[in-house]
């Protein structure tokens, strides 16, 4: 599959209008902490069309982190269906899990998590590296990428190098890799300044324009703006859910 | 799947790279333990094979029956005029000959060391009465010349064939055929030129104190002449005193059909012997039975080594492991982000395997070089033979991957089986 000279629509068929592409039945995520059993989420129901741009608001606690973790496919729940593109992954192993991830999630957190051993170019390549890319064809999109996102003249540099933003923009290039899709974020400007963090939603902004799907876990209220539907959790469960429209 | 091989093993290599230090210090066992291996193998297998060569030069065939002094007369000395005769005889041989089956040929000996002159040069060597089927047991082949005869046993005559050693010392330039050399006041013509069989065992024991400086080399000469010169039986004055010893035959070498007959044969011969003889005056030397305890030996020698070897690798394969182990838990974060970016487990035991892997084989690698160098370097210096063989490179190569595997697999499976959301959260 060529890479278009920009990020582009998904090249994969979108299901039809109005079927969710992320879709969760009872969702429910238990811990054993001893003799006791703690509940983080409870029996969440959530349906994402495609293209959507979700805010995930709530208290510490309120187990937003948990459903982000589900629905990329790093946790399992411990009862209930995820549905992510029509597709059960609720029970899947975890090579199939891990495949799912590097095929069809693109993460991006608070604190960036690039790897500081390897220059830019190289942190965007590694979700490809699992796909089985040649090395050609990988750098390649992976330049394009860091284009993209703006940082096209330090390809060879360092990340201990560059700035929170700069950084957070490596992670949305990275995350954007394997043409995944939906775009998970973990508080995404947590650890920018507000100019930094604006230039960030800008990004995002650009990608819900080019048709991503976004579910961004935040306290940021830039973000609850810019987002069509916010979710806001409260104890385990969704206790209110604001429509903005598109 | 290649692809995705090469590309972590690049990963690996890379990640070591950018720890020299730290990549150098860990492998440093593994280069000294494969060092070693490969050093004290080739050491082991030198002497071995020289051993073995100098023993098969005996002739894996023959047995050697010497004539030694008696134990207990030793102890009776300063007794006066004392004249004791003992060792091998003429009728040894003779019995041995015509009774022991399976013997193929029996060669007796004299042996005594003196001076030899050509001309205006002095050589000590040593003077080796014996028969014209000498050649056919022992390492000697005719270069020059012919050996002598049955003939010349019949008359006795004073004829030499000598051995290229006394050559080079007594005749320098000029060509021996036909000269006469002169030994213990008689002439003898030399007929023949031999090559030289190399130190003989026994020399030593059978020159007489003070000869000194050394013996060149050996002079061949007809048993009857022998006898005609010296007598029946070597005397010999012990310095100081006034006893003396006789003995008729220095050494008797006897050639065997067969390697299967050579244990069974000495044992008949020793049991022969010991009829005929009062005391224990003589010593039966089989280079068989040598050869075999040189290979016992070696054995012994190369499980000693080897385990050595094993413990020093198993050190250095805890060493190795330890680092990993480290290494991993300081790259926790690392590894879940590449959990969640798709990476399988077996993608993360790849990668920290094959970047133990790397370490052990380029550290076996190193070490093998190292130990090429080591063994010339001991004979060049030590003068000690040293033989290289393609099987112990193999083996050390062989060890070193075993060692990568073996102590890199637990880290990596304890970094591939880490929770990606633990991990993520991990310092």
């Amino acid at each position: 599959m060529t890479a278009a000279a920009s990020l582009g629509p998904s090249s994969a068929p979108a299901p039809g209008a109005g079927e969710a592409i992320v879709r969760t039945e009872r969702l429910r995520r238990t811990y054993q902490m001893g003799s006791t059993d703690l509940t983080v989420l409870r029996d969440v129901d959530l349906r994402i069309k495609p293209g959507e741009y979700v805010a995930i608001m709530g208290p510490s606690g309120s187990g937003k982190s948990t459903l982000l973790n589900l629905l990329g496919c790093l946790d399992r729940p411990s009862s209930g269906r995820y549905l992510l593109d029509g597709r059960d992954v609720s029970r899947l192993d975890d090579d199939q899990l891990s495949t799912i991830r590097g095929a069809k999630i693109g993460f991006i957190f608070q604190s960036y998590n690039l790897i500081h051993q390897l220059n830019i170019i190289e942190n965007i390549e590694v979700p490809m590296i699992y796909r089985g890319l040649a090395e050609a064809a990988s750098e390649r999109r992976a330049r394009e990428l860091a284009e993209t996102v703006g940082l096209g003249d330090r390809l060879r540099h360092r990340t201990t190098e560059l700035s929170g933003g700069q950084q957070q923009r490596v992670a949305i290039a990275r995350a954007l890799a394997n043409d995944p899709l939906i775009i998970l974020g973990d508080e995404p400007t947590g650890n920018l300044d507000s100019h930094s963090g604006a230039e960030i939603l800008d990004l995002l902004d650009g990608l819900h324009a080019q048709g991503k799907t976004l579910v961004i876990v935040t306290h940021d209220d830039q973000v609850s703006h810019r987002a069509q539907r916010v979710l806001h959790m409260l104890d385990g469960e969704i206790e209110r859910i604001e429509s903005k429209g598109p | 799947m290649l692809l995705r091989l090469r590309r972590t093993v690049k990963l690996g290599a890379k990640s070591l790279w950018m720890h020299r230090l730290r990549s150098t210090l860990t492998a440093l066992g593994i280069v000294f333990g494969v060092c070693s291996v490969v050093a004290m193998l080739a050491i082991g297998e030198g002497a071995s094979q020289e051993a073995q060569e100098q023993i098969a030069r005996l002739g894996s065939r023959n047995i050697i029956l010497r004539s030694v002094k008696p134990a207990e007369n030793q102890a009776a000395r300063s007794n006066g005029n004392t004249v004791q005769s003992y060792g091998l005889t003429y009728a040894d041989a003779e019995r041995m000959r015509l009774t022991i089956p399976h013997i193929e040929e029996v060669i007796p000996k004299r042996l005594v060391t003196l001076q030899t002159i050509y001309r205006n040069r002095t050589v000590t060597a040593q003077l080796v009465g014996t028969v014209p089927w000498y050649a056919d047991v022992h390492p000697t082949h005719l270069l020059r010349g012919r050996f002598f005869a049955p003939i010349d046993m019949e008359h006795q005559h004073t004829v030499a064939v000598v051995d290229q050693q006394v050559v080079e010392q007594l005749f320098a330039v000029d060509d021996p055929l036909g000269k006469d050399i002169k030994i213990a006041g008689k002439y003898y013509t030399v007929i023949g030129l031999v090559t030289a069989s190399g130190p003989r065992p026994g020399a030593q024991r059978i020159a007489p104190a003070g000869a000194g400086g050394g013996v060149a080399g050996n002079i061949y000469i007809p048993l009857t002449a022998f006898s005609r010169s010296f007598g029946e039986m070597s005397t010999r004055f012990v310095g100081g005193t006034r006893q003396a010893e006789r003995v008729e035959l220095q050494e008797i070498t006897v050639k065997v059909d067969s390697t299967e007959a050579v244990l069974p044969t000495r044992d008949i011969l020793e049991a022969l012997l010991q009829r005929f003889h009062e005391k224990k005056d003589y010593q039966v030397v089989v280079p068989l039975e040598l050869l075999r305890q040189a290979a016992r030996t070696k054995r012994i020698f190369n499980i000693v080594l080897g385990s050595i070897a094993a413990i020093s690798l198993l050190v250095g394969g805890i060493g190795i492991m330890n680092i990993m182990l480290a290494t991993v838990s300081e790259r926790t974060r690392e590894i879940g982000i590449r959990r969640a970016l798709g990476a399988r487990r077996k993608d993360i035991i790849l990668q920290f395997l094959s970047e133990t892997l790397l370490l052990t084989l380029t550290g076996g690698l190193l070490g093998i070089a190292l130990g090429l160098i080591v063994p010339v370097l001991v004979t060049y210096f030590g003068k000690m033979p040293t033989v290289i063989t393609g099987q112990s490179l193999v083996m050390a190569f062989g060890i070193s991957a075993a060692v990568g595997i073996t102590f890199g697999l637990y880290p990596a499976y304890r970094a591939a089986h880490m929770d990606p959301i633990e991990s993520l959260r991990h310092e």
